[in-house]
């Protein structure tokens, strides 16, 4: 038995070829079960995002299992040719299926390293398979083994910590200058797409107020409603300013529409209690000099550019730490993967031989009515020396092998050369269960 | 004696607790250093059992020479530390209150440390009092002094735009702001009340209750400082910035009026 994974991502396919191939919600039970049916595949999960679509499975036969997983894939875009799809795909087996699963799971395969998302994806894509019974022990303890993973990185490194979006780390550094939001006011000036979006953070952080302020009246009235702010005519925002500790400001002024002049009054109206102002305009809108102004902290776009690009590589940095975690968790999960072919196998020889050895003791006895007790005991005790001594050589090997490739070769032999069946395993529960 | 053998212990505690929260200071974990608070408390209570043990061993409060005002002070800061802990979780601040705990520790290890016959001048209820209020003062102020030096750092990261993970690790500008306003409005009424009593006390002991004696005269331009800021911070908003220089600049004040005065300018009130 193989575990394969035939694949594309953001990494190896454009938008629009994987757009055309992603499951939505409702094709995926569907997708899952009809793959499920087929006699190559035993077990089986789509995952499916904007960033990939992935099909994980267990198969008798990794060659034939990867044939059918592609022909199942062009059976949804029948009409083109079977290598647009081909081209764009990788192929994984054992493994490298598990490292893989780790690293997608654990978002070190994302497009921005630590983003959440991922894990609730890959959390949902199992759940449908469970629904839906197309796993089994394999591929359920791969998934639930990806999930706890995935959480051991997120604790033990700092993928996930630090903003990597100019709005959201504004509102970080907002946190460095106010201990707490839940009393302070913030002003929206203009309505920049990004001003919008560090506003909205700033509304989840607990902000008491937002005041939003436009050269349109109507779209800042429109805007205060959607973040229970108010709104505030354009031509007197500067007179709230003297009672706004965060400013956001992205208009598309053409010059500065707030001066150094201006800026030394209102904090002096203050009291000197800390401005924050965000920049988030270009061109800018905020004379840089008022950063020299004393408890005013003046950020533009560079400035927070900078932040996000200092906390992606911190990001990628404790991404190399997470790719130990990785190495790890795969060793541990191969060996599980690997046992599984040859210890059943150990189990049913040595069930095999000892129901052998019975049966054929039972006989014998019956026809050696005149034995004492002791002689009983002594044909009992030659019986089991027989068969210890024959088994001890196969055994030894198979345990020897276990760990190594030539573990599920060796079980394979063992099977055929002694006739033997094996029953699944049984499945194991670990941290990762839900 | 014993309790120099406590004394000792203690030291040696602050020191690895002092160690143990610089490694915190600049290692890149953000996680609350359990074993550096670890060390600080079970140093923090060696010099507890230490100061009982001196006060049973002398029997009077230990603090009338230089040695024990300092051991005093240092115990203090550390008690202060760990309430300040408690209600903010700044966790960084151990980085900055130990090296202090044992710069004044060590300093204080230096001096002479036996006990002596008490002068009769010291014999006195109200010398302890003067004394437990003015030191409990200064490690207000010293608190204050801390803040005002986070605060300038984490200001200095901010303005300038540049962040290591110090930057992550202090707090918010404005909870560093209010820990040094709150240090100074609890540290100004002890140096009120600790003025008092030491004039009531000098009444008794030279018959006079002012008499421009250098500490006295340093004592009272601290007040006057420490007046001057809270009136500024309340009527003028020096906050911020300004706040933190100035409580840095009280500080310099408060070591020299505690320590220097002592040692440059000579007046009665040296310690026997």
């Amino acid at each position: 038995m193989d575990i394969i994974l035939v694949g594309l991502s953001h990494k190896t396919a454009p938008v629009e070829v994987r757009e055309k191939l992603s499951f939505t919600d409702a094709m995926l039970a569907d997708g899952m079960v009809l793959l499920k049916g087929y006699g190559e595949i035993i077990e089986c999960v789509i995952l499916s995002t904007c960033n990939r679509v992935e099909i994980y499975s267990t198969v008798e036969e990794s060659e034939m299992g990867v044939a059918r997983i592609k022909d199942f894939l062009h059976s949804y875009q029948p009409d083109r040719p079977l290598d647009w799809i081909t081209q764009h795909l990788y192929i994984h087996k054992n493994e490298g299926v598990v490292r893989h699963l780790f690293r997608v799971a654990s978002s070190l395969d994302s497009m921005v390293v630590g983003e959440p998302q991922i894990l609730g994806q890959v959390k949902d894509a199992f759940d449908t398979a469970l629904l839906n019974k197309t796993t089994g022990a394999v591929l359920n303890k791969l998934f639930k083994k990806s999930i706890s993973v995935a959480k051991r990185i997120r604790t033990e490194t700092k993928i996930a910590e630090n903003a990597v979006s100019v709005s959201f780390a504004a509102v970080e550094l907002a946190k460095k200058i106010f201990s707490s939001l839940k009393d302070k006011r913030g002003m929206l000036i203009g309505a920049g797409e990004m001003g919008e979006l560090a506003a909205r953070y700033l509304v989840n952080s607990g902000i008491k107020e937002i005041v939003v302020s436009t050269r349109n009246y109507e779209r800042a009235l429109n805007l205060a409603q959607a973040y229970n702010g108010r709104a505030v005519r354009y031509e007197y925002f500067l007179d709230e300013m003297a009672k706004t500790d965060v400013v956001i400001c992205s208009t598309g002024a053409p010059d500065y529409i707030l001066r150094f002049d201006q800026m030394q009054d209102i904090i002096r109206k203050r009291k000197n209690r800390p401005i924050f102002l965000i920049d988030i305009s270009v061109p800018r809108n905020i004379d840089p000099a008022i950063n020299k102004i004393d408890n005013i902290f003046l950020y533009d776009i560079d400035d927070l550019q900078a932040v996000v690009d200092a906390n992606l590589k911190t990001r990628k940095d404790e991404a190399e730490k997470g790719e130990r975690i990785i190495d790890d968790e795969v060793d541990t999960f191969s060996k599980w993967f690997k046992s599984l072919e040859v210890v059943p196998t150990i189990v049913a020889l040595k069930d095999k031989v000892e129901d052998i050895r019975r049966k054929e003791l039972g006989r014998a006895i019956d026809r050696l009515k005149t034995l004492s007790p002791d002689e009983m005991q002594a044909v009992e005790a030659l019986t089991n020396t027989i068969v210890n001594k024959i088994l001890h050589g196969p055994l030894v090997a198979l345990k020897g092998e276990a760990d190594s490739n030539n573990g599920l070769l060796y079980a394979e032999a063992v099977r055929r050369l002694f006739n033997l069946e094996i029953k699944a395993p049984d499945e194991e529960d670990d941290e990762g269960g839900r | 004696m014993l309790n120099i053998f406590f004394f000792k212990a203690a030291l040696g505690i602050y020191f690895l607790g002092m160690a143990s929260f610089l490694y915190f200071l600049v290692s890149r974990k953000e996680r609350p250093p359990r074993f550096s608070f670890g060390l600080t408390g079970i140093g923090f209570l060696t010099h507890t059992i230490a100061l009982i043990v001196r006060t049973v061993e002398a029997s009077y409060i230990p603090i009338t020479s230089l040695h024990e005002a300092m051991s005093f002070f240092s115990w203090a800061l550390v008690l202060a530390f760990l309430l300040v802990e408690y209600k903010y979780r700044i966790h960084v601040l151990g980085s900055f209150v130990l090296p202090l705990t044992f710069i004044s520790l060590i300093s204080s290890a230096a001096l002479p440390m036996g006990i002596k016959m008490l002068d009769p001048l010291l014999q006195s209820a109200w010398l302890g009092v003067h004394t437990i209020l003015a030191i409990m003062g200064a490690t207000a102020f010293s608190m204050a002094f801390l803040a005002g030096v986070m605060y300038l750092l984490q200001e200095w990261f901010l303005k300038s735009k540049r962040f290591n993970s110090l930057h992550y690790k202090l707090p918010a500008l404005d909870l560093l702001d209010t820990l040094n306003y709150r240090a100074i409005s609890f540290g100004f009424p002890l140096l009120t009340l600790g003025i008092i009593t030491g004039s009531i006390w000098a009444e008794y002991a030279w018959g006079t209750y002012w008499n421009w004696d250098p500490k006295q005269t340093w004592s009272l331009i601290i007040w006057l400082f420490y007046a001057a800021m809270l009136h500024g911070r309340v009527a003028m908003g020096w906050r911020g910035k300004k706040a933190a220089y100035l409580a840095i600049i009280g500080f310099a004040g408060v070591i020299f009026t505690f320590v220097g005065v002592n040692i440059l300018l000579y007046g009665r009130h040296a310690f026997v």
